[in-house]
C-alpha cells in the first residue's frame, strides 16, 4: 500500500516538475497511439463501410475474420511486423524497425481490425431500410455514407475509443519492433515494464499513473463529444 | 377523366438469385393519380414500389420519367430527386422533428432561411406544430409517421411512394393519418403509389387498383372495377369480400341514411346507418356474410334493402358456400350447405339480396364526384 502512495507521490513529483524524460515518453506515446488510432480509423470505417453497404461472395467469411482480428495478441502483431522489417525481411529496405514509425505501424495493426468489427456493428446496428430512405430523401452516394456515419456516433465514437485503449495500452508490439530505446522508442508501458523489471517501482508506479490518466483525459474527451451529440 | 402519363415501366423484372420475383409487363403512372397495390405477403408489392422508386435496379426492363428513360447511374440519381418514399418503418433521424422535416431539403442544399418556413408550413399541416423541438425518439408511433410524411411532402415530390405506411400503427391513429393523407393527397394532387392489404386503405385513398400475386400485377384498373368486378377467383378471393357502390345521400334523419344508388339497370334506394349532407356523395360497401338471400322479397325481416338478382357462380368456401350475384351490380353472399340446398342455387337461379341497414358500410372521400 505504501508503495502505491509513494508511486502516486512521485509521479505527481515527475509531472510537477516536469520532468524531461517523462514527458518526452509521455508525448511519444500519445503522439504514436493517436496516429496509428487516426490511420486505423481510415482505414477500418472504410473496410467497414465496404463490407456495410455491398453484398458480395464471402462476406460472411470477411466479417468473421475481422472479428477474429479484434483479439490479435498484440505480441504475435510485434513479431510478424519485426519480421516484416527486419533487415532481410521483404521491408527490411525502408530501414523502420526500432523506430516510432515501426510502433505506429505495429499499433495501426493491431487498432484498425478492433475499429473496423465494432464499426461494422454499429452500421449493421442501423435499421436495414435506412440507406434507402436516405438515398429516397435525395441523397447522392457521398451524402448517404455520411448521413449512415452520423446515425452511428455513438457506437462509432465507441469504436474509436476502443481501439485507442487497445494501442496506448499494449506493450508487446511496442517493445519488439520498438525496442524501448531511451530518448527515441521508449513509451509509457515499454518504460513501465523496464523500470520494473529494474525494482524502482515508484517510477513504475508514476509512470502507470500518467498512462491512466492519459487514457482517462483521451476517452473523456471521447465520451464528451459523444455524449454531447446524444443530448440533441 | 384523362391524366397526363408521368412514369412508364416496361417489361421489368426483378430476380433474386435465379428466382424471378417480379414481372410486370407494362405499367404507367398518370399525374395525380394514387395508386394502390395490394396483395398478400410476397406477392411483390414492395419490391415493384423499391424498382419503381429507381431504388433497386430491375433486372431487366426499362423506366420513364416525364418522357426520360432512366437508364445511368446519373439518371436514377436525378430521378430521386423528384420523387421520395415513406416506409412503414418511419426511419426518423436522431435528432429533432424540425430536423428530420428539414433533412431533404438540407440535402438538395437550401439554406436554413429557406428551409425554416417549408418545414414549420409542413409540421403545422401534419399537426406537428407543437413539437418541432421533440427529438424523434421520444415520438409516439403515429407523431413519428406524421413527421415521415412530413418529410415526404416538404421535398414536393413530383411522385410519392409509400410501402405499408400505416401498417404499424393502431387502428385509430391509422384512421386518423388516413384521413389526413387523403386530404393531403387531394390538396397537393401529389401522384402517389401506395402498397397496403387494408382493402379499407385503399378505398379511402386510390383512384386505382393493382392487385398482385406471385409477382404479376393479376388485375389493374379503377378502384370499383376491381372491386366489384375481379376477374378471377384470387382477385374475387382477395378484394371481392365487399361490394363497393356509388351513391347520393338523399335524406337523413334520426341517424338513417337514406341514399339513392346507382346501377345499370336504373337507380335504387338503399338504407345506411350513419350521418352524411344531402346530395353528398359516398361509397357503401356491403361485405358477403352480411347479406341473405331468399326467394322472394320478404316483409317480415328487419333488412330495409333488398335487391333481385341472378346467382352467376356457386364456390365452396370453407365451411359455407360463396355465392357470387349479379344484382345489377357485382354481390357476394355466404350461405351454408343447407340454404344452399333448401334454395336450390345454381347458376342462373333468381333471387333476392338482402341486407340490414347496419351492414352498409359507408366511405366518404374527397372530392368523390371527380374521381370516379
Amino acid at each position: 500500500m505504501e508503495l502505491i502512495w509513494e508511486g502516486l507521490r512521485k509521479a505527481l513529483e515527475l509531472l510537477l516538475r516536469l520532468d524531461p524524460e517523462v514527458l518526452r515518453i509521455t508525448l511519444l506515446s500519445l503522439k504514436v497511439s493517436g496516429i496509428a488510432t487516426f490511420i486505423s480509423v481510415v482505414l477500418g470505417l472504410g473496410l467497414a463501410l465496404t463490407v456495410a453497404l455491398n453484398a458480395f461472395p464471402g462476406k460472411r467469411l470477411v466479417i468473421a475474420l475481422m472479428n477474429t482480428g479484434m483479439g490479435l495478441p498484440p505480441v504475435v502483431v510485434g513479431l510478424f511486423v519485426t519480421v516484416l522489417l527486419w533487415r532481410n525481411g521483404p521491408l527490411g529496405f525502408l530501414g523502420i524497425l526500432y523506430t516510432p514509425t515501426a510502433i505506429i505501424l505495429a499499433q495501426a495493426v493491431i487498432a484498425t481490425p478492433i475499429i473496423a468489427g465494432l464499426s461494422l456493428a454499429a452500421l449493421q446496428h442501423l435499421p436495414p431500410g435506412l440507406r434507402l430512405q436516405i438515398l429516397a430523401l435525395g441523397a447522392t452516394r457521398t451524402q448517404m455514407i455520411w448521413l449512415l456515419l452520423k446515425e452511428a456516433r455513438l457506437p462509432l465514437l465507441a469504436a474509436i475509443m476502443a481501439g485507442f485503449g487497445g494501442v496506448i495500452s499494449e506493450v508487446g508490439a511496442s517493445i519488439m519492433v520498438g525496442g524501448n530505446l531511451k530518448g527515441s522508442t521508449r513509451v509509457l508501458t515499454t518504460a513501465t515494464v523496464m523500470e520494473t523489471s529494474r525494482g524502482n517501482f515508484e517510477i513504475a508506479f508514476a509512470l502507470s499513473f500518467i498512462l491512466l490518466v492519459l487514457a482517462f483525459s483521451v476517452n473523456a474527451l471521447l465520451t464528451h463529444l459523444q455524449q454531447r451529440s446524444r443530448r440533441r | 377523366m384523362s391524366r397526363a402519363t408521368i412514369f412508364q415501366a416496361r417489361d421489368l423484372q426483378v430476380h433474386r438469385g435465379s428466382a424471378r420475383v417480379l414481372e410486370v409487363p407494362a405499367l404507367d403512372l398518370r399525374a395525380g393519380e394514387v395508386l394502390a397495390l395490394m396483395g398478400p405477403n410476397g406477392a411483390g408489392k414492395s419490391t415493384l414500389l423499391l424498382t419503381l422508386a429507381g431504388l433497386l435496379p430491375p433486372t431487366a426492363g426499362t423506366l420513364h420519367f416525364r418522357g426520360t428513360r432512366l437508364h445511368s447511374r446519373a439518371d436514377r440519381d436525378a430521378y430521386r430527386r423528384c420523387m421520395t418514399m415513406v416506409f412503414q418503418d418511419p426511419l426518423l433521424f436522431d435528432a429533432t422533428v424540425a430536423q428530420n422535416i428539414a433533412s431533404g431539403l438540407k440535402l438538395r442544399g437550401l439554406s436554413a432561411a429557406e428551409r425554416q418556413p417549408q418545414v414549420e408550413d409542413w409540421a403545422r399541416r401534419l399537426g406537428l406544430g407543437h413539437l418541432l423541438h421533440r427529438p424523434a425518439h421520444q415520438l409516439s408511433g403515429g407523431e413519428a409517421q406524421r413527421t415521415a410524411l412530413a418529410r415526404a411532402f416538404v421535398l414536393r415530390p413530383e411522385i410519392l411512394f409509400l410501402d405499408e405506411p400505416f401498417s404499424a400503427l393502431d387502428s385509430r391513429t391509422r384512421g386518423e393519418l388516413v384521413n389526413d393523407l387523403s386530404h393531403i393527397l387531394a390538396e397537393t394532387g401529389t401522384t402517389a403509389v401506395i402498397t397496403t392489404h387494408e382493402q379499407g386503405e385503399a378505398a379511402r385513398l386510390a383512384h386505382r387498383l393493382a392487385v398482385m400475386q406471385g409477382g404479376r400485377i393479376v388485375q389493374l384498373g379503377g378502384l370499383r372495377e376491381v372491386l366489384n368486378h375481379p376477374e378471377d377467383p384470387f382477385v374475387a378471393a382477395f378484394v371481392g369480400m365487399e361490394t363497393l357502390l356509388k351513391g347520393q345521400v338523399v335524406t337523413c334523419r334520426d341517424g338513417l341514411l337514406f341514399l339513392r344508388v346507382r346501377k345499370d339497370s336504373g337507380d335504387r334506394a338503399m338504407v345506411a346507418l350513419g350521418e352524411a349532407q344531402p346530395g353528398q356523395t359516398v361509397l357503401v360497401g356491403v361485405r358477403p356474410e352480411h347479406v341473405a338471400l331468399s326467394l322472394q322479397t320478404d316483409n317480415t325481416s328487419s333488412a330495409r334493402n333488398a335487391f333481385p338478382g341472378t346467382v352467376t357462380k356457386v364456390i365452396p368456401h370453407g365451411p359455407f358456400f360463396k355465392i357470387e350475384l349479379d344484382c345489377g351490380f357485382f354481390l357476394t353472399a355466404f350461405v351454408t350447405a343447407q340454404s344452399l340446398s333448401e334454395l336450390d342455387l345454381q347458376p342462373g337461379r333468381p333471387v333476392v339480396a338482402s341486407f340490414k341497414a347496419t351492414a352498409v358500410h359507408l366511405i366518404r372521400r374527397e372530392g368523390l364526384d371527380a374521381q370516379l
